[in-house]
């Protein structure tokens, strides 16, 4: 018997309450184990309600979600799923909210049931893994952009899930944390699924697209993507290109 | 704006038990603030020095600060004796200057000072999330330590917020005056400002949530009374025993 994908959704609609149009109608989408999975399509199509639907923050209108051939139905059911996928939002000030970084990064493990010096040896090891050691005591809300979306990914990656949601990730990044947070993506052995409207970071770390339009996901691998260059001011000094 | 400038230290009163210490303030100030007797509150406010000298604190923080508390204070010397009336007064160039008055904005001047070093010094030197944190362990209701903590945190981001569509409304040419299109601006910005607030709770709540908050904060730091925090404990409790002694000699 194979066994079950990680995450299915089967027929999926979803409209808001007190919306008549549905913004998304029978999506079909599947993740398995380790699958990298882009997620395109112009503002308002419902990607963000896409990933807010697998995380339980909505119920769909009609259809089914599967957590490893389980099927959720309702809020008390996701505390399974939320123990082993994790969401990162698109703005890191929602995420990170303890006053120091090392606290903020041991939330969800002390959550979990950790012993606090559990918690902390992972949240350590995790600022470690990820080059963020320098930031443990820092205060959250005084930290550069960059620095809040990659230590808001740490606050996932401390919970160890088996796969991760990334809303936007690369919105407000410059190339050197876009360059790092690729790299950090490309070296996890867990799946995720990621929003983006930057093909050239999906091109690099996904292997499957999924393009939302019109309320409909329609599934195409990334031989279609490619990496994009164009030709810009200063061009011809002599220059790199990171990542 | 900036927090917990006080917060960093080595002193004894930075490393005490958050628990102890707001236990010892509970305790002083609640015998501090009622008080009637000039002698008292003086007594108060040589324990709220000893106190501040303990902590250890850098002099011209702690000057601002009071500076700004006092000059409240500065207000009422010169209000309470010119509106409080009674039979006693001092006439000085031709103003009647009423004595319990002066006595009273005396009385007031001192007790505040006393109480805000004791806040300064036992309170501030904690991180307002071991606060938090400590009136949790002491059986505080969760949601009221919820508030103040994500109070604290949230703070500046609204007030970022705010910075943020105020500069907006600068750079398309907004000159605030007094009329009614300004004060319809900052409507829409105070407004604004709350649905975006309203918002963001909706958002950290959220985010919070999927990382399996359930209601109740765990924190890092352990909390662990020494022998050090029982003294001190006693210590502060004594004080506000001392300080009662002395309200009720006649």
């Amino acid at each position: 018997m194979t066994q079950p994908p990680l995450i299915q959704l089967q027929q999926v609609s979803f409209s808001y309450p007190g919306s008549a149009n549905s913004i998304l109608d029978q999506v079909d989408v599947t993740m398995d184990y380790g699958q990298r999975i882009g997620l395109i399509g112009p503002n308002g199509s419902g990607k963000t309600t896409l990933l807010h639907l697998i995380m339980g923050l909505y119920l769909p209108t009609s259809g089914r979600l599967l957590f490893k051939g389980n099927q959720l139905n309702e809020q008390k059911d996701f505390t399974r799923l939320r123990r082993s996928v994790g969401m990162v939002f698109q703005d890191a000030d929602d995420q990170l909210f303890s006053p120091t970084v090392l606290e903020d990064v041991a939330f969800g493990p002390l959550n979990l049931g950790a012993s606090p010096a559990e918690a902390r040896a992972k949240s350590e090891k995790i600022l470690a893994d990820l080059d963020l050691s320098g930031l443990a005591d820092r205060v959250t809300h005084q930290l550069s952009g960059g620095e809040k979306k990659l230590v808001s990914l740490a606050t996932i990656l401390s919970m160890e899930p088996e796969a991760m949601l990334l809303d936007e990730p690369t919105n407000n990044l410059d190339p050197e944390t876009r360059a790092r947070l690729i790299n950090i993506i490309n070296r996890l052995d867990i799946g995720c699924m990621i929003i983006s409207h930057d093909w050239d970071f999906l091109a690099e770390t996904c292997q499957d697209l999924y393009a939302l339009e019109h309320g409909r996901a329609v599934y195409s691998d990334t031989s279609c993507l490619h990496i994009h260059r164009h030709a810009h001011p200063f061009g011809d000094h002599p220059h790199k290109h990171e990542g | 704006m900036k927090f917990e400038q006080f917060s960093q230290g080595t002193s004894i009163l930075h490393r005490t038990d958050p628990r102890v210490k707001i236990i010892g303030t509970a305790a002083l100030c609640l015998v501090i603030a009622p008080c009637q007797n000039l002698g008292t509150a003086l007594t108060g406010l040589l324990i709220a020095v000893l106190l501040v000298i303990t902590a250890r604190l850098a002099p011209p923080l702690l000057i601002r600060r009071m500076l700004i508390v006092n000059g409240f204070n500065l207000l009422l010397l010169f209000m309470l004796p010119l509106t409080y009336g009674g039979q006693s007064v001092i006439d000085f160039a031709g103003i009647e200057f009423s004595r319990p008055g002066f006595f009273l904005a005396t009385l007031i001047t001192i007790k505040a000072n006393a109480i805000i070093l004791i806040f300064i010094s036992l309170l501030a030197t904690s991180t307002v999330a071991r606060l938090g944190h400590g009136l949790q362990e002491l059986r505080l209701s969760p949601r009221l330590c919820m508030l103040l903590l994500l109070t604290y945190r949230y703070l500046s981001v609204i007030n970022q917020e705010y910075l943020r569509l105020q500069r907006a409304a600068k750079l398309r040419c907004f000159s605030p005056g007094t009329n009614l299109h300004t004060y319809k601006t900052y409507g829409h910005l105070l407004g604004m400002l709350l649905v975006k607030s309203w918002n963001r709770a909706g958002r950290v709540q959220q985010a919070m949530e999927l990382r399996g908050f359930s209601g109740k904060f765990y924190s890092l730091h352990e909390l662990a009374i020494t022998g050090k925090d029982v003294i001190l404990l006693s210590g502060l409790l004594s004080a506000a025993v001392l300080l009662i002694v002395v309200e009720s000699m006649p």
